[in-house]
């Protein structure tokens, strides 16, 4: 218990302090898992959109297999990308290996399935009249895709909030293509874990509640998005 | 529709401020001249490295990025060719290592020291013993009457390997019965033992951050199996062309120079020392598993 209360008081103090290691950690874990699902969204949103419009063979086969890939446990997205990038796979040449671009990488895999099942679901969701609707009022090919994007834009924001969740809080994948160094690749979750892993549990509490507040943060902003105009 | 102009413009901008930062940081983050060095949490965690590296990294203009690791995973980094010199506790690994021509001129840095810890009650009766091998036995006597548990790391790392030589010293094969595998790190499998008041065999540096919160104690200690020495090895620029092997000699040369040898036998941890340093004591250094200490000293000392 003495350890809770502790890294509560220490976490309020890392903040108050401006501690320049503590920054660095929080921004690198924003802008790791930050671009990661921005990236993913950019690429699954609309592949999603496109999956769960279109009839097509093996249509739910391949949704069933996004649905699959949703549960794949970070850490071994974080394997797949480290053999990949490792000096001795594939992708040796970029050197990315222990690189917070390789985090980017790996985080990017395991979001992708996330907010493209999500966004699978949400459009799925859509009610056939509002489509119908839009055609009948001469909507074309992309403003019938507009329609069905602002339709379906809470399910969405929801994506990008739960993939956000997941990358940020994760931390198999992140550490072991990141390598956990120290003003480089050291994120929260990494910290916590070696925190933890130097018996200084305060510390780590601390960390963690820093976390929980960014995440706070960033989904407060997500949501106002989300409910914005609704009524 | 014309709403949606100005927001496709906003994600416009947003979208290529995002692609261009991640360029941009990629092409940052592969010029940052570096030495990656893979090493185990036992050396990474007692806080030494941190005290080591700073004095190197400024004499030479380059970031030593240290991943910490397990044993067994810091080698198997170092076999890909994704490190350029390690630091670990497992002769036989290290050897292995060596012998297939990943790494070369292995030479010995320092030692810690292993103890058994278990609960106050010491049900095996193995306080104050310095024969590890007998403690072992007693232990397994004990758990085959259902008194005591063993918990191992589990997990192939330095500790583990030095735990399964033991055993097998002793002759003994762990039964399942009172032999349980954490597969965890060191602090985890302290605190596990703690909550099981299980005996488990601990580097003491790792002890030393827990032992304030659990109630198990030292019961054995000072056998000399018990010595932990740690080797450093550059990996073989002749097996992977990728890596900076200069910098991977010049480091090893900061760690066996006089002064850094200085530093590790001053460095302190709850007012203990955790590390004594051996690199020019030739004959210890021999009796703990490095026989060519005086060659691969001399070799250092002509790069």
């Amino acid at each position: 218990m003495n350890s809770i209360t502790e890294g509560l008081w220490k976490a309020i103090e890392l903040l108050l302090r401006l501690d320049p290691e503590v920054f660095g950690i929080m921004f690198l874990s924003l802008r790791v898992s930050g671009t990661a699902v921005f990236l993913a969204a950019l690429l699954a949103i609309p592949l999603g959109a496109f999956i769960a419009l279109r009839e097509f063979k093996g249509n739910h086969l391949i949704i069933n297999i996004i649905y699959t890939l949703m549960g794949l446990p970070p850490v071994v997205a974080g394997l797949f990308v480290y053999l990949l990038l490792s000096s001795s796979g594939p992708l040796a040449p970029l050197s990315l290996l222990f690189t917070p671009t390789a985090m980017i990488f790996a985080q990017f895999i395991m979001a992708v399935p996330i907010v493209m099942g999500i966004t699978i679901s949400a459009v799925k969701a859509v009610p056939k009249d509002v489509v119908d609707t839009a055609i009948s009022l001469g909507a074309n090919r992309r403003q019938l895709v507009l329609v069905i994007l602002s339709e379906t834009r809470i399910g969405l924001i929801a994506a990008i909030i739960t993939s956000f969740g997941a990358a940020i809080s994760e931390v198999g994948a992140i550490m072991l293509v990141g390598g956990n160094i120290r003003f480089f690749t050291r994120v929260l979750t990494g910290s916590v874990v070696l925190y933890t892993r130097m018996g200084e549990y305060g510390m780590a509490i601390a960390l963690g509640v820093i976390l929980l507040i960014l995440a706070f943060i960033i989904n407060s902003v997500l949501t106002y998005i989300q409910m914005r105009d609704t009524t | 529709m014309e709403v949606f102009k100005k927001q496709r413009t906003i994600a416009v901008i947003i979208t290529a401020i995002i692609v261009l930062s991640t360029i941009g940081w990629y092409v940052w983050d592969t010029n940052r001249e570096r030495l990656i060095l893979a090493t185990t949490t036992s050396t990474y965690d007692s806080g030494l490295l941190d005290e080591l590296v700073p004095k190197f990294e400024s004499q030479y203009h380059v970031y030593v990025d240290i991943i910490s690791v397990g044993t067994g995973q810091a080698i198997a980094t170092a076999e890909a060719g994704d490190a350029d010199v390690v630091l670990v506790h497992s002769k036989s690994a290290e050897l292995a290592f060596v012998n297939v021509g990943h790494g070369y001129h292995r030479i010995g840095v320092m030692y810690n020291d292993f103890v058994i810890v278990g609960p106050t009650t010491d049900p095996a009766n193995i306080r104050g013993l310095s024969n590890v091998t007998e403690a072992f036995i007693r232990i397994s006597n004990c758990g085959n009457q259902g008194e005591c548990v063993f918990l191992s790391r589990g997990d192939n790392s330095g500790t583990h390997n030095k735990e399964v030589s033991v055993w097998t010293d002793a002759g003994i094969e762990p039964s399942a019965d009172w032999y349980l595998e954490a597969g965890q790190g060191m602090g985890t499998t302290i605190q596990m033992a703690n909550e099981e008041q299980a005996y488990t065999l601990a580097d003491r540096g790792t002890w030393l951050s827990y032992k304030t919160d659990v109630t198990l104690e030292v019961l054995t200690e000072g056998d000399l199996i018990l010595l932990n020495p740690y080797g450093v090895i550059p990996v073989n620029p002749e097996k992977h062309s990728n890596v900076k092997n200069q910098l991977a000699i010049k480091f090893v040369q900061y760690l066996i120079s006089t002064e850094t040898q200085q530093m590790i036998g001053d460095f302190k941890k709850e007012g203990e020392v955790l590390f004594k340093p051996i690199a020019r004591d030739v004959s210890q250094c021999i009796s703990l598993g490095f026989p060519n200490q005086a060659q691969e000293l001399s070799w250092y000392d002509s790069q």
